[in-house]
């Protein structure tokens, strides 16, 4: 994907205008961030814990209402959508967790399958009424993340890094126009934190989407980023590419530089 | 051992010294005991003139007469409906009361009356209630299938919201973020948490309507209650030794019925 392609796009993927949240009045999270979406591909969000960037992800699918801003997603205002409109906006964002949140006492298959519950009314939802062609596409997901034969296994008995493919699997289930990732990695060991950084990156590349990944992991965000996003204190300090960070906006970032080797 | 000695020179609590207040509730309730058996004039030849009724009524008691089977069948038939019936419905309504009872799902304003009207089922006991409906609905079955409901719903209503809000809402969480609408989240993320703990509660709630099911009849709310107490007072004590049995195998096959659910849904 090229810049030019880009352009050719009438709308950027993700417009974030002036998008504030406090969770107790007067103690803003999210001071006001601007972010524009254009390209497909990784955008690494880092900075330190507790900055906001699981708000920023959780208010543009609104897990979190944001308190002020414009979150425009497919040309409809994400962060003013209600009751029905704002499932099916939803849907199109897939997102992925730290900690995996799948339903654990579903079956892998099931988990991935869920992912379709944003298209399905409640009613074939209580009857498991799932079409044909969701179960083709659950399975050769499962095939694609490399679980086909943990397929009617309990989610629960899967290791981290497998339970991470569930869940990047059930996202992209949802066939997202975007990926959201809440430090998808920060549960894992280094080499299975690779692994799904691929795995993210493929879909991502696949499917022509961006996917907006927090990370806490510098090196690998600069390995796989795109483009990264520098967060402090609930305003964006860095905005560009991975090439472009130094160490003086890595100290802006984080603060100190004890840390730094 | 030199640090001993240095400790043994320093006065130290024994941690385990005597709590005065709980030894003088001890006394307190010891008293008042004594005091109660005094005051009902419980005496041990008061005992023994018990134990000589109690033969007597073994005597009549033994052996069962199941003579009258038709009518023990026909009682024993109508308890296990109005148990069963009153289960059914008991549990399916609880399924909803639990969930609009459970502060993690519900708004307050959903949740608070809502948990008021499950601690209202449970005030009364099961006698009272069928009291009640026997009054307002009239003799027979319906009033012994109302009472049940309602013991049913004061208890596994209350359990089933406690069940859920103990759940995870981590995976709610994601399910919500698929655009699931809320049944859909429910019925994804709530009840796979929730379900095998239901199975129980559901399983305990049949056990115990099947017993109170053969009480109700006592107040007139149909059952097995009813045949028991009219030979109660005509002094048919071989009857009554027959329904006691019956009662008892209806139970060990309640239990038996439970643990079979219990294993198919584990």
């Amino acid at each position: 994907m090229t810049s030019a392609q880009a352009n050719l796009e009438t709308a950027p993927f993700l417009e974030i205008k002036g998008l504030k949240k406090e969770y107790t009045q007067g103690n803003p999270i999210l001071k006001g961030i601007d972010i524009s979406i254009n390209q497909p591909g990784i955008v690494a969000i880092i900075g330190p814990s507790g900055t906001g960037k699981s708000t920023l992800l959780r208010c543009i699918n609104r897990l979190v209402d944001p308190t002020a801003g414009q979150i425009m997603l497919d040309q409809a205002d994400m962060g003013k959508a209600k009751g029905q409109q704002l499932r099916n906006l939803r849907r199109h964002v897939g997102m992925v967790f730290q900690e995996y949140n799948l339903v654990e006492r579903l079956t892998v298959i099931e988990n991935v399958l869920t992912g379709r519950l944003g298209y399905m009314s409640a009613w074939q939802a209580w009857r498991r009424k799932f079409s044909q062609k969701d179960i083709n596409t659950a399975f050769e997901l499962l095939d694609s993340v490399g679980l086909t034969e943990h397929a009617s296994k309990r989610a629960d008995s899967l290791s981290g890094g497998q339970r991470q493919r569930v869940g990047i699997a059930r996202a992209v289930m949802q066939d997202p126009h975007i990926l959201l990732a809440d430090e998808p990695t920060s549960s894992l060991d280094p080499k299975t934190a690779v692994e799904i950084m691929e795995l993210l990156e493929r879909f991502a590349d696949d499917r022509n989407i961006p996917a907006l990944v927090n990370m806490h992991d510098v090196v690998l965000a600069k390995r796989f980023a795109k483009r990264m996003i520098g967060m402090s204190d609930g305003i964006v300090v860095y905005d560009g590419s991975p090439e472009g960070i130094t160490d003086d906006h890595l100290k802006q970032i984080y603060g100190g530089e004890s840390w730094l080797v | 051992m030199a640090g001993l000695d240095v400790a043994n020179t320093r006065y130290r609590e024994n941690p385990f010294k005597r709590n005065w207040l709980v030894t003088a509730s001890w006394l307190v309730l010891l008293i008042y005991l004594l005091y109660s058996f005094n005051s009902m004039g419980l005496t041990w030849e008061r005992f023994s003139h018990g134990l000589d009724i109690a033969d007597k009524l073994m005597d009549r008691a033994f052996p069962p007469n199941f003579g009258r089977w038709e009518l023990l069948l026909s009682g024993l038939a109508e308890s296990l409906e109005i148990a069963v019936i009153a289960s059914v419905v008991g549990i399916f309504l609880s399924l909803f009361f639990g969930l609009f009872a459970a502060r993690n799902m519900m708004p307050n304003w959903i949740t608070v009356p809502m948990r008021a009207f499950i601690a209202v089922c449970r005030t009364f006991h099961p006698v009272i209630i069928a009291i009640l409906f026997v009054k307002s609905v009239g003799f027979g079955a319906l009033a012994g299938i109302l009472t049940l409901i309602v013991a049913s719903i004061g208890f596994i209503a209350k359990l089933f919201a406690e069940a859920i809000e103990e759940i995870s809402l981590k995976q709610v969480e994601a399910i919500r973020a698929t655009g699931a609408g809320f049944v859909s989240v429910t019925l994804f993320s709530v009840m796979p948490q929730v379900f095998s703990r239901f199975i129980g509660f559901s399983m305990y709630q049949l056990d115990s309507n099947l017993r109170n099911s053969t009480m109700v009849g006592i107040v007139g709310a149909g059952g097995l209650g009813g045949t028991l107490f009219s030979a109660f007072q005509r002094f048919d004590y071989d009857f009554v030794a027959a329904i006691l049995i019956t009662i008892i195998a209806l139970i060990m096959l309640g239990e038996l019925l439970s643990n079979l659910v219990r294993r198919i849904f584990k």
